[in-house]
């Protein structure tokens, strides 16, 4: 019952500060919006009893890459031209209908396989034998190293002056 | 009682208002973070599907983490992008922004 009440906050909160981004003409609004809507993702994995995830979720969604978004807003000072909409607006609202029609649709109709067993707690532990033990994970582990650290570089070299 | 449909829909409420903004928002900052929406609207679905399907395994979870770590490089590469592009053009305005366009 808990569950089911904590279930429909979330996806509340998390929709409508999802069309907050979509309908707000202020920039640095649509970031807050924007951070609102992935802290209460992050409520929705600790439901999901993904407690690494909410933890993984917090630190850098919204430590990290909402603080990147801020900052980028504030270096281009776009706030005044806000973030008007194309002229693709009628198409790109009949294709999202669609797709979201087809997706629940396809939802609705799948009989999912699900498993009654209690979900494992803490997670840690298991995601840690996942990505580091012998046949998990590790070579996309250390791939994603080597893709951090050219990301670092790329950044680095792309925004410095000239 | 909340199952694995409610939150494979939200997932798919999520990704479709991510991609109707993505699709029809002229600023380029707004575009990611239209993007950062979809990433997270697939997050929960392969979060539920761990959580309902294979809750001992949890191999959604991994995938998950790596989203995270893809999206993390995007947004940062993504952003030096925009502000590079800023810094040479004095906008981020997606349609004025068509050298590459024939």
């Amino acid at each position: 019952m808990g569950t089911a009440i904590a279930f429909w906050i979330l996806a509340v909160v998390v929709v409508v500060a999802a069309l907050g981004v979509i309908v707000q003409k202020n920039v640095f609004r649509v970031a807050l919006a924007l951070i609102v809507c992935l802290v209460a993702v992050a409520g929705l994995y600790v439901l999901l009893s993904a407690d690494f995830l909410a933890a993984a979720q917090i630190l850098i969604y919204v430590g990290a890459i909402s603080v990147v978004i801020i900052l980028a807003i504030m270096l281009t000072q776009q706030f005044a031209h806000g973030s008007p909409p194309n002229r693709l607006r009628l198409p790109a609202l009949l294709v999202s209908a669609v797709l979201l029609a087809l997706l629940v649709f396809a939802v609705l109709a799948t009989h999912w396989n699900t498993v009654d067993a209690p979900p494992a707690s803490p997670t840690t532990a298991v995601l840690a034998e996942k990505l580091f033990g012998g046949n998990g994970f590790i070579l996309p582990l250390e791939i994603s190293a080597v893709l951090i650290l050219s990301v670092v570089i790329g950044a680095i070299v792309m925004a410095r002056e000239k | 009682m909340i199952g694995l449909p409610h939150f494979l829909v939200l997932a798919a409420v999520l990704f479709c208002i991510g991609l109707y903004g993505a699709l029809t928002r002229r600023n380029a900052i707004v575009i990611l973070i239209c993007i950062e929406l979809m990433l997270n609207a697939v997050n929960i679905a392969l979060a539920a599907f761990s959580r309902y399907v294979t809750p001992v395994a949890l191999t959604g979870q991994v995938f998950v983490i790596f989203i995270m770590v893809v999206a993390a490089a995007e947004v940062a590469v993504g952003l030096a992008i925009i502000i590079s592009i800023y810094r040479n053009r004095e906008t981020v305005n997606a349609d004025k922004i068509d050298l590459m366009k024939w």
